[in-house]
Parts: C-alpha cells; structure tokens; sequence
C-alpha cells in the first residue's frame, strides 16, 4: 500500500468540529427564533399569540395602519430619526475632518469625550438629561428626545466617516488645492464625492439607532411619543397586542431593507485596501 | 576639470535660511537654495533627510519656521498653495479616483472659465504630449502605474505652471520604464522651459537628469553644483559617499607647495593633491580626508610609481565584470582594502594580476581629494 502524503490544511479550509457546528446553529436560533415570531404571529388569525396558528389574515395589518395613535407615534420616531441623523451625521462629518486632517493638541481627548455616549448606560444619560433640560426650564418633548439622540449618534456617524476619511489618500486634496482650488471647492469637488458613501451609510446607520431607542426617548418625551414608546405602552392591552406585532414585522422589514442598503453603500465607495475594515464600532 | 558650479544665474526661485522643525523634529535647517528660470534642478538625498519637506514647503502645504522662499522675486509666506504658481506631481500621483483622465486632467481648468471647446482643445494637447492621445474616457481605476504618472504631469502642466514640483515621480515604476521615462521627462522640460524641482534619492538618476542638483543629508544642504562638480569635486565626505563609490583615507596636513597641498595620509605615505577650492580648513597638522574613486586609481608595473601619487599593495579580492575588473589592494597601515575599477584597457595588464600579488597603484594629483577630516 502506498502512503499518501498528509495533506496540512490551512486554517481557512479546515472544516469546523461538528460540535462546533452545533453550537452556532443553536445559537442561531436562539437569536433570530423569537424576532421570526413577530411576523409568524403577525399574519396569525388569533387575538391571543399562542400555538397553534389559526390561519391567515392580513387585518392586524390594516388595524395597525388604522390606528391614528400609532401612525402618529411612527411619524413622530420618522421625524426625530431623520432630524437626528442629518444633525448627527453633518457633525460626525466636521469631527471626523477634524481629527483626520488636522494636528490638533487635545484630539485624542475630544474624540474620547464625543465617543463616551456610546460607554454610558442609557438610563443614566436619560436620567442626567432629564435634570439637566429641567435646570435650564426645557419642557420635555420631541425637541429634547432629538437633542437626545443626536447626543447618542454623534459617535455611529463619526465611527462610519472617520472610517472613510482615513480611506483615501490625503494627497487627494492636497492635489486639488495645489491645482489652484480653495479649500471650500476642494471639499466640495474632491472631499465630498469620495465621502459620500460614508456619509449615506452614517445617515442610515444613525437613523435606525434613534428609530429603535427606547429609554431616552422615554425620559425625555414628556407626553409625546415615538413609535417603541408607544409600543410599550399599548403592551398593557391584549387585544391591542396583534397589531403591535403588525407594526413590528414591517419596522423589522424596513429595518433590515435599510441595514443591508448601508453596508452595500459602505462596501461599494470604499477602495480595495480599505475594503479590510468594517465599520469600526 | 573640476570647476565649480555655475554662478546662480536669476535665482527665479530662491529659498533663503529656510528652517522647518516639527515639534521637536528639524526636518530642514538653514537651506539656502537658488534656482533659475527653466533649469532642471534636483533635490537628492537619502531617506528621511527632509526633501519631502523642502519640496512641500514650495508648495505650500507646509509653511518654513524660519525663512522665506520666494518665486519670481515674490515672497511667498504668506500665499496658500492654491495661489502659488507651481503645480505638483505627488509620489502617489494622486489621481482623483472618482473622475475619469479628461476631467482628472481638466480639473484645474475650471477656474480660468474657459469654454468647453477650449477645455477638450488644452486636454487633448496634454494628452498628445504624454503620448496618450484618446484615452480621455479612461475611469481612474483602469489605469496602469505608467499611464498613472504621465496624467499626474499632465494635470499639472496643463495650468502652465512657472514652477512643476516633482516627488520621486518614478520611484514607484519598474526599472526599464524609468529609464525611459527619465529621458522623456527631461525631453519634456527641455521643450516646455519650465523650471523643475525634482525630488529622488536615486543619485544616478539625479545625474542623468538635471542641470543641478542639492545633495540633502539629515535636514542639511550640503552642496549645491552640477552633476559633474559633484561627482568630481565633493565639497564633504557625505556628498562623496553618496554619489558614485569611493575610498577614504584619515590624513593630516603637512604643508603646501606651489598649488598643492601635501598630506600624510594611512597607507598611502605622503601624498600629493590640488588644493581644493574651498580650502579654509587646510592648515599644518589639521585632520582631514583624502579620497579618491576606484576608477580613478590605475595599476602600473612595477617602479612606474610616481612619489606622492602612488602606493603598494597586494591584491585580494578580484571580480570581472564584463566591462571593468573590480579589484580590492590590501595596503600597509590601513584595515580596510583600497578598491580599484579597472577599464578594458588596462584588461592586459590586470590578467597577470591575481590574487595575492604585488601591485603599484598611481593616480592623478587632481583626482585625490582633500575633503574636511
Ligand atoms: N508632518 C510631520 N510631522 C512630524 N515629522 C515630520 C513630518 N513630516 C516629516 N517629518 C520628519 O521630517 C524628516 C524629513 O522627512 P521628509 O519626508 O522630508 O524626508 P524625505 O527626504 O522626503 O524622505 P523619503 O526619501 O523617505 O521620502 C523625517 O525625520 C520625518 O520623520
Ligand atoms: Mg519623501
């Protein structure tokens, strides 16, 4: 018999123990099972979520976009999450050209503070916002929930364009200001459009973490809420809940419509040797 | 034959005690430079000697601590890149990825408010002078390294500047096509008369290429000559061990007679060299250097020896290669071997010389060279 050469496997072409396998499958599914619930309950013909289903209906749906309640939560989450991003997303940007571009004494602590948000628990944020808008005689409302959460998503924006900006050769501009443009035109003619990736992506990225938070927007709503808040509050009913999963299947819907879109958007702009980091949070 | 360099004609562009330090760190120190109208000047040193630095401070992109540079007698501290008159070719080149080679090299047209036809007219000039005509259409990305540099010269010449800034523009091609690149370059200056400055640390291709050059060593301008006047007449022991090989001798001074300076030097015995041009460190007992290249020094038979113009040693180390024998002489008094280039010419004589045999080594008295010990 002939020996055959022990074939030495590179580490990417190993096959996984099976016991590994396993794992990641259950872990898998503990994760995604309960989220797969939502839209299996949502179409569910039952006021109680409970196996086995009953048959199809699509009327939670149409009771849920029937709701004045709820369609006036959604709108409110829809303008705090998209004045947030802009708000966020234009400063990430200023930052992010900041400590990319210039020597600045002090940067390394500024990007700490501007980064601490994203280490502090919400509730304690929440709790020292809510004090803080009641010394300078705020009144709590959706002004103070954006404020709120421009605050938490600074630090996603300035994460997806520092990223960015780190991505592209700083000759770059040199080259356009050397050519006789100012920095203004620069920014506008070179700066922008190789950003532009990144700055769609914060936009996204930024909008979905204000669209989902609960807690500041709690804290900080007063009487008017978002859409998670008013979620909340409606648990209390049963019969209201179907709906709520209604609502809940098509925000998880767009949701992923909207992660997916960022990261192909991310992928697509950045060249290949920057390809390697992911977005850096 | 050793003359020094050429008087500094206009001084069109004139760096004056130009310091540049970054906390800490001098980059630059006291570069005192001067550089006429359409001369191909060139800023050569080893890695990390500030040429980088000097060239960006012409740029603009950095401002000197102390000095002023100015450029057509104007004083530039205090005018941004953008409004300067040089252009610039970056070591990266620097191509704007998201616009294809007509608007890359169209890009700082934009300003002068041209109409489109005049534009596509000037883009399809540079494009013809960089032996691309057509490839307008291109996409940045499909470019290879050659066609990449040529459209970096031609972004910049096309703003017709006074003054094209150049950062080892070649380093990142493979060697055939520098080499023909380097000839282009400078058929290229030759016909548009701009001045160049021109930055490598590739002391050959400095000397094929310019017209002068300044040799940088750790943020220090050394000298400042032709290519020729470098290579045969250094002004330090840097400068000559930078450009083209050679040996050192550690030497003192005996005295002068007539024009000549008569040296003591380790292995050579007393040696006799032309005063150099610049000889305020030559005095009885001062410690200096002899040098002299290897293919300076000839093999003679034996007894041809001229006293103060000739040593004896004993061969060691003998290479052929093709065109010259490479020869190292052990010498009496001295740990290091002398090494010796012998041309074709002398292929008769070398071939009864192997290793292990005596051997009388002559020169020039103008080819030794005292430099400051
Ligand atoms: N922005 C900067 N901040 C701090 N130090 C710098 C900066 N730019 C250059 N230096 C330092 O100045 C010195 C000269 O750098 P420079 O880039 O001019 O060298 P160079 O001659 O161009 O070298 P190379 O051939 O490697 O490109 C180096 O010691 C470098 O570390
Ligand atoms: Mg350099």
């Amino acid at each position: 018999m002939m020996a055959t050469p022990r074939r030495i496997q590179s580490p990417k072409t190993a096959r996984p123990s099976i016991g590994l396998m396993i794992f990641a499958i259950a872990y898998l599914v503990f994760l995604y099972l309960p989220v797969l619930f939502l839209p299996v309950f949502s179409l569910n013909d039952s006021a109680f979520i409970k196996f086995p289903l009953e048959g199809f209906t699509t009327r939670w749906y149409d009771e849920a976009l029937s709701d004045q309640n709820m369609i006036a939560a959604l709108m409110n989450s829809l303008k705090v999450g998209a004045i947030s991003a802009v708000s966020a997303t234009f400063l990430g940007l200023l930052a992010a050209k900041a400590v990319t571009r210039y020597r600045m004494r002090g940067a390394g602590t500024a990007m700490g503070v501007i980064m601490l948000p994203l280490f502090i628990p919400e509730i304690v944020l929440g709790i020292s916002m809510v004090l803080l808008f009641d010394a300078v005689d705020l009144p709590l409302s959706l002004v103070t929930v954006t404020i709120g959460h421009i605050m938490l998503t600074v630090p996603f924006a300035m994460a997806v364009l520092i990223a960015r900006m780190d991505g592209f050769d700083k000759s770059l501009e040199e080259a356009s200001l050397d050519l006789g443009e100012s920095a203004w035109m620069t920014f506008w003619r070179v700066t922008f459009p190789l950003v532009l990736p990144g700055i769609v992506s914060s936009l996204l990225l930024t909008f979905i973490v204000s669209f989902d938070e609960f807690l500041i927007a709690f804290f900080l709503g007063g009487t008017d809420m978002t859409l998670p808040v008013y979620i909340w509050s409606q648990l209390r009913f049963p019969a209201k809940l179907p709906s709520v999963l209604a609502m809940g299947a098509l925000i998880l819907v767009a949701s992923c419509v909207l992660v997916v879109l960022a990261e192909w958007l991310r992928r697509r702009g950045v060249s290949d040797e920057a390809k390697k980091g992911a977005i850096g949070i | 034959m050793s003359k020094s360099s050429p008087a500094t004609q206009d001084g069109y562009l004139r760096i004056e005690h130009v310091t540049k330090r970054f906390m800490g760190v001098t980059a630059v120190e006291n570069a005192n430079i001067s550089i006429a109208r359409g001369e191909f000047f060139s800023l050569l040193g080893p890695s990390g000697c500030g040429k980088t630095t000097l060239l960006r401070m012409i740029a603009g992109f950095e401002f000197p601590t102390e000095g002023a540079i100015y450029m057509d007698g104007q004083d530039m501290s205090a005018v941004p890149a953008n409004k300067r008159p040089s252009n610039m070719v970056f070591q990266s080149y620097a191509i704007f990825p998201h616009l294809n080679v007509h608007d890359n090299i169209a890009y700082g047209l934009r300003r002068l408010r041209l109409s489109r036809r005049e534009v596509n007219r000037r883009v399809e000039e540079a494009l013809a002078m960089i032996h691309l005509p057509g490839l307008g259409k291109r996409r940045a990305d499909q470019l290879s390294g050659g066609q990449r540099q040529r459209i970096a010269l031609a972004r910049a010449l096309v703003n017709r500047p006074k003054v094209l800034l150049l950062d080892e523009p070649l380093g990142a091609l493979d060697k055939k096509l520098r080499e023909s690149m380097q000839l282009e370059l400078r058929e290229l200056q030759r016909s548009v008369g701009i001045t160049f400055v021109f930055v490598t640390h590739d002391q050959e291709e400095a000397l094929s290429m310019s017209d002068r050059i300044a040799v940088m060593f750790k943020g220090k301008v050394l000298q400042v000559a032709s290519p020729r006047a470098l290579y045969e007449a250094p002004n330090c022991r840097e400068v000559a061990d930078f450009i083209g090989s050679i040996n050192f001798f550690e030497a003192t001074v005996r005295g002068q007679e007539g024009g000549d300076v008569i040296l003591e030097a380790a292995g050579l015995g007393t040696v006799r060299a032309n005063l150099p041009a610049e000889h305020g460190f030559i005095s009885p007992g001062a410690r200096v250097i002899a040098a002299i290249r290897p293919e300076k020094i000839l093999l003679l038979a034996d007894g041809n020896g001229q006293p103060g113009q000739s040593a004896v040693g004993v061969i060691g180390a003998h290479a052929y290669l093709g065109d010259r024998d490479h020869l190292q002489v052990a010498l009496s008094g001295r740990k290091e071997p002398v090494a010796v280039a012998a041309q074709q010419i002398e292929r008769a004589l070398t071939a009864r010389f192997d290793s292990g045999q005596k051997v009388t080594l002559g020169w020039d008295k103008a080819a030794m060279l005292v430099l400051p010990g």
